[in-house]
């Protein structure tokens, strides 16, 4: 039953990309909070979730799918702010265990909490009639909104590469990730710099949940996985490597898809075979440093 | 009290006697146990030697299933002989997976054991002739105990409960006698400082495995007793899921501490017990009691009382 | 707190908790245990469960109880994981003390209760979907099931789609055990009403994406699209069928609808898909018995009964019966009374055991999706197309199950 034509094969490149998208959106966020904070932030699926809520929750409100595209993210940064302030802070300096426990007994307060607030059913919400339709790529029909994410992701990638890499605040938050030590020996106050990555951390987090809701509806345990997921691409892109991650969401997103079409048994073991094989050959990660985070 | 600390295993054997009687019934106090034994067995690594492993399911899953498919499929006409295939198992694939994942460190070293744990779910998933696949493996029967001159049976909850705590008392005695030895004090050293171990000329790798087959053993012991204990193995016992369980056991109870994985045991299992039946959010409210414990007990429970008892 | 008060606070909590039970008749209650998934993905079909099975017991306390005791139901959350199933059913049997289990949604957790009940020789009427559960090796004397089963759902909405819909189809599974079960009998009920199957596509579970497959499968022009992808995946799929044009190319059909999901989906989703499905209440305008029951399931809950919420009403009412039959709480004694009297009618018509492996036949619906603005209320989600009446010849026969 393996036949597989050209055409099948660019439609599942194109799927895998999205499917990427929504792994680096993730990932980029965890390996910036892990990389400052060394936080393991098991929390981030919950945040994912929380976003394709909102989503869902402003789109009932106002009608308006744009503005929630762009408020939901936001709500989730400025919740992600306020669990920064009020419950990891009080762990910076002990052990790195701390603010996993914190974040799990979080994720499981929110999860819960998500369900006590828009019931046990889950929801879904569409995107506007322009972006719900196939379009003819050449070889392929392909729903609009798909291409829309891959977009979106790329173009906040862009911005996110432009704040990180050519603004102060960006340098600072770089070298924050290097070298906390240094950095506040500069007389730099960590505290805020943590609080802002950890704003854009759950973020985009936030953001990842509202363009995943249309196309895998919305409910409560729909970061449970994926959290697990993207904590393999940011090990496979190299720990403390935006880069990386981005290049390993794609690759996974890929293997993954293309897995789906030649073996479907296969697809969801994958993204740890790659894994296993990627550490055993390369020790830390595609662009991983040697050393950093051992 | 500092009979606590120089006599641990007279103590656990005094408190897990009387146990059953503590608890509302006595199968949940053998559920203690066994989960206790998997998280002895984690702390061991971790609390112990320092390495963080993310892929514990494998053992206890291996455990599980090799005693299950010894007695359910093998026809293997004793319960001895079950555990014992269960703990050869856990431990061969301990000796095997830890052997690969020990060429890394750190977070990489969590990450390989989590990508080899899924990998045995996923074999377990599809090798459904032989595990029961996601159905799980049913018709594991629970044969009476045969001793020189004795049979025991092992139906009501009170002998079964027995039966795991002479099991889980041996091995808690083994832990003792692990960390006693000139090889326990080496795993402290590795934990404070790999570098400077493997300075002092200790050939760190091959400690770290055997810490590693050692924790395999235990958690594989636990799984086997699991096994017999439901007289199924789901599959979900291989999944991530349980290897974060047990993470989330000994770091409540206290990582590195000798009784820690008991107490976060049956912390986690008596509070999700009895307040499950309370209300149907008690996700929740265990969420929030977790968040609770790490804010204001950082070292875990017994990490806080021993510390607070001792000084520590 | 100390831990007596912190149990007894609990307790107070646990019967406030459960104010369905009413107050005690002279004698000792009879105890239900009654585990499903309160929490984790199935969750609003385990409070359906929960609703009907609590419906039962009130009806049957009402009118004095079973054998003049009160019949107490206690449910315990599974989390949808095996284990905890069976840990639950342990609790339920050795702290509670219950007399009978009846419960489990999804086959993986039934099997772990029911490991359990046979070994505590306790009466276990399962409620939810599994072909093994009344076969060899995990049927015992003592194991009840009362759903319907793969094997009965796929040749019955597949023998009706070869029939009414058309006879070239591709199908669409989840690889895992109830996809997989789907998948062969679908096949096999395809081949022989002289169809053809174009191509049959597995996914894994939790992982609906179909993009690529789905050009592929609408050039190959099916009469109908046969998905079996439970869940969350269901609307996914489903959604993406319809980003494609193809629903309005093809008849799109599944083993069974799930009226929860369908109301998450919502009518612009599940128009004009066609189904199977255990009860729908809006056959209370044909059948008396179901007027009766939709009307006191409406009056105590502000709502229609869902899909499973029956199984676990007819599953309690089922066990009063045969109670009642046997004149005592024995489990043994209740197992003969219902075998010998088979036949019972508490909701949707009649229903029976069949002697050789205490399976419960039963008829089912076809239903399909209503169109947008067509809908009667919150719940009048579905139009009836067609009643398959209960048959035993749909299941697989006692020699197929290991039996006889």
């Amino acid at each position: 039953m393996v036949d597989i034509s050209l055409a099948t094969l660019l439609t599942q490149v194109f799927t895998g990309l999205v499917l990427g998208m929504i792994f680096v959106l993730l990932a980029v966020g965890l390996s910036l909070i892990f990389g400052l904070m060394t936080v393991v932030n098991f929390a981030h699926g919950s945040f994912f979730m929380l976003g394709a809520y909102f989503g869902f929750f402003l789109l009932g409100l106002t009608g308006n799918f744009w503005l929630s595209l762009v408020v939901a993210p936001l709500m989730v940064g400025v919740f992600g702010l306020i669990v920064e302030r009020l419950l990891v802070r009080p762990l910076y300096g002990r052990s790195v265990d701390d603010p996993l426990l914190l974040t799990f007994g979080l994720s499981l307060v929110l999860i819960e909490a998500a369900r006590l607030i828009w019931g046990k059913i889950g929801v879904t919400f569409d995107p506007p009639r322009e972006l719900a339709q196939a379009v003819n790529l050449g070889f392929t029909m392909f729903p609009v909104y798909r291409l829309f994410v891959i977009g979106v992701t790329g173009a906040v990638l862009l911005a996110l590469w432009f704040f990180l890499g050519r603004t102060d605040l960006g340098l600072i938050i770089r070298a924050g990730s290097r070298d906390p030590l240094m950095v506040r020996a500069l007389g730099i106050d960590l505290g805020r710099i943590r609080l802002l990555v950890f704003g854009i951390g759950t973020l985009l987090a936030g953001l990842a949940g509202v363009l995943a809701g249309p196309m895998r509806g919305v409910y409560a345990e729909m970061g449970v996985t994926i959290v697990i997921e993207s904590f393999v691409v940011i090990v496979v892109g190299g720990m403390g490597s935006l880069a990386g991650a981005v290049l390993a969401g794609v690759m996974i997103g890929e293997v993954v898809s293309l897995t789906t079409l030649v073996a479907p048994k296969l697809a969801e073991i994958m993204v740890f075979v790659v894994m296993a094989i990627v550490l055993l050959v390369r020790p830390s990660g595609l662009l991983g440093e040697a050393g950093l985070l051992e | 009290m500092s009979g606590i600390r120089a006599h641990p295993v007279a103590v656990f054997l005094a408190f897990f006697a009387v146990f059953p009687f503590l608890v509302p019934y006595k199968a949940l106090a053998t559920q203690v146990l066994i989960y206790g034994l998997f998280a002895l067995g984690f702390n061991l690594l971790y609390g112990y030697t320092g390495l963080l492993s993310f892929g514990h399911a494998a053992y206890f899953g291996l455990g599980a299933y090799g005693a299950g498919i010894a007695l359910a499929k093998l026809g293997v006409p004793s319960v001895w002989g079950g555990v014992a295939v269960g703990l050869a198992l856990a431990s061969a694939g301990g000796a095997v997976i830890g052997f690969l994942c020990l060429r890394r460190r750190g977070i990489y070293f969590a990450m390989l054991t989590l990508a080899f744990a899924q990998l045995l779910y996923f074999i377990g998933f599809h090798l459904a002739d032989l595990t029961g696949g996601d159905d799980g493996l049913r018709g594991i029967p629970l044969l009476p105990v045969r001793l020189p001159g004795v049979e025991i049976s092992l139906d009501t909850p009170v002998a079964f409960y027995y039966f795991t705590f002479a099991l889980v008392a041996l091995a808690v005695a083994a832990l003792k006698r692990i960390l006693d030895s000139p090889f326990g004090a080496v795993l402290g050293a590795i934990r404070e400082n790999s570098d400077r171990a493997a300075a002092c000329g200790y050939d760190i790798t091959r400690i770290k495995l055997l810490s590693f087959v050692f924790s395999s053993a235990f958690a594989g012991l636990a799984g086997a007793l699991e096994a017999l204990r439901l007289t199924v193995v789901p599959i979900e016992s291989l999944y991530w899921t349980t290897s974060g369980q047990v993470v989330m056991m000994t770091l409540l109870g206290g990582a590195g501490t000798f009784f820690g994985p008991f107490v976060g045991a049956a912390t986690f299992l008596v509070l999700e017990d009895r307040l499950s039946i309370v209300t149907e959010s008690w996700p929740l409210v265990i969420g929030l009691i977790f968040m609770a414990f790490v804010l204001f007990l950082p070292k875990g429970i017994w990490g806080t009382l021993s510390g607070g008892l001792y000084g520590r | 707190m100390n831990r007596r008060s912190f149990l007894t606070t609990a307790a107070g909590a646990a019967t406030l908790a459960f104010p369905t039970v009413l107050r005690a008749q002279s004698k000792e209650p009879i105890r239900v245990g009654f585990p499903l998934p309160l929490t984790g993905p199935f969750a609003a079909l385990a409070n359906d469960l929960q609703r009907g099975a609590t419906l039962a017991a009130e009806e049957l306390n009402a009118r004095g109880g079973v054998l003049g005791r009160r019949l107490e139901v206690l449910f315990r959350d599974d989390q949808l994981k095996p284990a905890v199933g069976a840990q639950r059913t342990k609790e339920l049997i050795e702290n509670e003390q219950v007399q009978f289990i009846v419960g489990g949604l999804a086959a993986h957790v039934q099997m772990a209760i029911n490991e359990q009940t046979k070994k505590s020789k306790v009466l276990f009427i399962s409620v939810s979907q599994s072909d093994e559960i009344s076969a060899k090796p995990d049927t015992s004397p003592l194991t009840f099931h009362e759903a319907l089963n793969p094997t009965i759902t796929c040749r019955a909405v597949g023998g009706w789609a070869a029939q009414n819909l058309g006879k070239k189809w591709w199908i669409v599974y989840a690889d895992y055990a109830w996809g997989k079960q789907c998948n062969a009998v679908l096949t096999d009920v395809l081949k022989r009403h002289g169809g053809t199957l174009l191509g049959s596509t597995p996914y894994p579970l939790g992982n609906a994406e179909f993009v690529a497959h789905l050009p592929k499968i609408r050039a190959a022009k099916p009469d109908v699209l046969m998905s079996a992808t439970p869940g969350a995946d269901n609307v996914a799929f489903l959604k993406q069928v319809i980003s494609f044009g193809m629903k309005k190319e093809m008849r799109v059909a599944q083993p069974l609808l799930w009226l929860p999901t369908v109301k998450e989906g919502g009518p612009d989703v599940y128009a004009d898909v066609y189904g199977g499905i255990n009860f729908y209440w809006e056959v209370e305008d044909t059948i008396p018995q179901a007027k009766r029951y939709v009307a006191a399931f409406r009056k105590r809950f502000n709502m229609p009964p869902g899909d499973y919420g029956c199984y676990g009403y007819s599953g309690i009412r089922e066990l009063a019966r045969g109670i009642e039959l046997a004149k005592s709480t024995d489990s043994d004694a209740v197992a003969k009374a219902l075998r010998a009297n088979p036949v019972y009618d508490h909701y949707k018509g009649k229903q029976w055991w069949r002697a050789c492996d205490d399976k419960s036949f039963q008829d089912l619906w076809i239903v399909r999706g209503r169109e947008p603005g067509k809908l009667l209320g919150e719940w009048g989600l579905l139009d009836v197309v067609s009643r398959i009446p209960a048959n035993e010849e749909l299941d697989r026969t006692c020699v197929e199950k290991g039996l006889a």
